[in-house]
């Protein structure tokens, strides 16, 4: 199975036989992979319980949870890796749970659609209307991206935050782009942090 | 008789959590399914409150199916094929383990005089019977409601028992909610004067009325309003107007009252204390120094919990509570919430999307 480029990314720089954290793990791609491939112990969280279901069925560990407000019953570093993968945007408060990351895991995974893309600067310059495009597929009033943001504000967060940027990645057409003038070029990124 | 089910002898007292001993108890068990020659293919199935041994095989009182036919069985989520499954009467209860109806040594039935039992003596019983079974581990423990309280208490007091625990509509602990429902049952019996202090096995006289009031306290908490709204609304029964008095009106009297008349054809009315009493002391943390993550420490057990959102008994965020201790004592855990009209007793009716969970967790 094909695994999207940031998850492939991710899990392509997960230390083998880690303990891993997928926040907002869908229908459990990325911890099929970690745990086939890697030797990971791989566990997850899901709000939606049709995807918990699919998890569940094949064999994984995944508990219906909200991020917002479930990852403050995990104990500090009890992953190795905490990953989120495209949801940051999603969140209620995305520096918080960035805090959470941090807390729970002792490097952390974040990748996210950038709405600094040059597609997405273009829809609002020239067409004036909130942008939809490939990587931003809905429209404003029912996206779940409630909180969007470009690559710039995110490594602005993670310095607020004490975080380290350890390595970044970024894609664009499905495939990686390097970090040059990413903020424009990029439509994902992904980051692993420390702090 | 249908079905004689299997009877083990526990060739020890079995101790209790009261402190005294069970002395000659005995374990009546089904078993479906052909333990693998490394006995690495069983499955324990803890029953309900009321529930008995006769998991996916007939009733030998009521004829009516095995409680659970629809899970278990060839084919089945959990699938007989494959595991060798074990469903044992509880100790405390009367359909042939030791309970308060079983002839004491004196020759008498031991009624009230019965020791007091906890969810952690049932357990106790059922370890006897898996160590004369010859399973050291089990592949999973299964059970909802008091069913998933044994399961708990088993991972919790027995890491090794089981491999998989997994756990529908319960709880680790009874609230004050689950205590006063169960004491207006208890009151019902006790109030009954049949029940002559609980020494009327020997009588023509059995506390049925007020055994029968319990159940009706009881399956009340077991159903949702919207499914009782679905399944009686304010309708008659066989009649077209009110009449003014008190005979079982409307439909969901008359079935209140059917479902209670049926209960005490299969149930003893001192069994019901006892359990209920034993599902109220239930408190998983209080067992090990009141933080229930504790209870769990170091398993090596995956676990999978579910919850009905219309369970108003043992509500979502039972489970939820489990679901954290389980994550802060590092274990391997699911969870999922599933949709469901009909509220605690969900667990027992079909569900596909519960069917395929329990599959992908057991196999």
């Amino acid at each position: 199975m094909t695994l999207r480029p940031d998850l492939a990314a991710i899990a392509a720089h997960v230390a083998p036989g880690s303990r891993v954290l997928d926040i907002g793990c869908g229908d459990g791609a990325l911890m099929a992979e970690l745990e086939s491939v890697s030797g990971c112990d791989a566990r997850g969280m899901e709000l939606d319980g049709a995807l918990v279901e699919r998890c569940v069925s094949r064999g994984l560990s995944v508990v219906q949870g909200d991020a917002n407000v479930d990852l403050a019953e995990y104990p500090d570093k009890a992953f190795d890796y905490a990953i989120l993968s495209q949801t940051l945007q999603t969140a209620t408060r995305p520096d918080l749970i960035l805090d959470e990351l941090l807390r729970v895991g002792r490097r952390a995974f974040v990748s996210f659609p950038n709405f600094a893309h040059w597609r997405t600067r273009a829809a609002l310059m020239f067409g004036g209307r909130m942008p939809v495009t490939r990587a931003l597929p809905v429209s404003w009033y029912e996206t779940q991206n409630i909180h969007h943001v470009t690559v710039e504000d995110f490594r602005d967060l993670a310095r607020k935050k004490g975080a380290r940027i350890e390595r970044a990645w970024f894609f664009a057409n499905e495939s990686e782009i390097g970090a040059p003038a990413a903020n424009w070029r990029a439509e994902f990124a992904v980051f692993e942090l420390s702090r | 008789m249908l079905n004689p089910s299997s009877v083990f002898q526990i060739p020890y007292p079995l101790p209790l959590d009261s402190g005294q001993a069970l002395d000659g108890a005995q374990i009546a068990y089904q078993t479906y399914g052909t333990l693998a020659p490394d006995g690495s293919n069983a499955v324990l199935v803890c029953h309900a409150l009321t529930g008995d041994q006769y998991l996916a095989s007939a009733h030998p009182i009521t004829g009516k199916p095995g409680w659970w036919e629809r899970m278990v069985g060839p084919g089945k989520p959990i699938d007989t094929n494959r595991h060798f499954v074990i469903c044992a009467n509880v100790i405390g209860s009367c359909m042939g383990s030791t309970g308060p109806s079983s002839i004491a040594p004196d020759g008498q039935p031991y009624a009230m005089r019965f020791p007091v039992i906890t969810i952690r003596d049932m357990v106790r019983g059922l370890v006897a019977l898996l160590d004369g079974l010859g399973i050291d581990q089990l592949h999973a423990v299964v059970g909802g409601s008091m069913g998933g309280m044994q399961a708990l208490s088993l991972a919790a007091n027995w890491p090794a028992r089981a491999a998989r625990v997994l756990v529908l509509a319960s709880t680790a602990r009874h609230s004050a909610q689950n205590i006063a429902f169960h004491e207006v049952g208890r009151q019902a019996i006790m109030a009954d004067p049949a029940w002559a202090g609980g020494d009327y096995y020997a009588s023509e006289a059995r506390p049925d009325n007020g055994l029968a009031v319990a159940r009706m306290a009881a399956h009340i908490t077991y159903l949702s309003e919207a499914g009782l709204t679905e399944k009686f609304g304010r309708r008659l029964q066989d009649r077209e107007a009110k009449g003014f008095g008190f005979d079982a009106e409307f439909q969901v009297e008359s079935y209140l009252r059917y479902q209670g008349s049926g209960f005490t054809r299969r149930f003893d009315a001192n069994s019901y204390l006892y359990i209920t009493r034993a599902m109220d002391y239930f408190d998983l943390a209080e067992e090990h120094g009141g933080k229930l993550a504790n209870a769990f420490a170091g398993t090596q057990a995956r676990f999978c919990l579910i919850s009905f959102d219309t369970d108003w008994l043992y509500p979502t965020a039972e489970s939820r509570h489990i679901v954290h201790a389980l994550n802060a004592a590092g274990a391997k855990v699911s969870f999922v919430e599933l949709s469901a009209a009909h509220g605690h007793d969900s667990f027992l009716l079909p569900h596909d999307q519960c069917d395929r969970v329990v599959k992908g967790f057991i196999e």
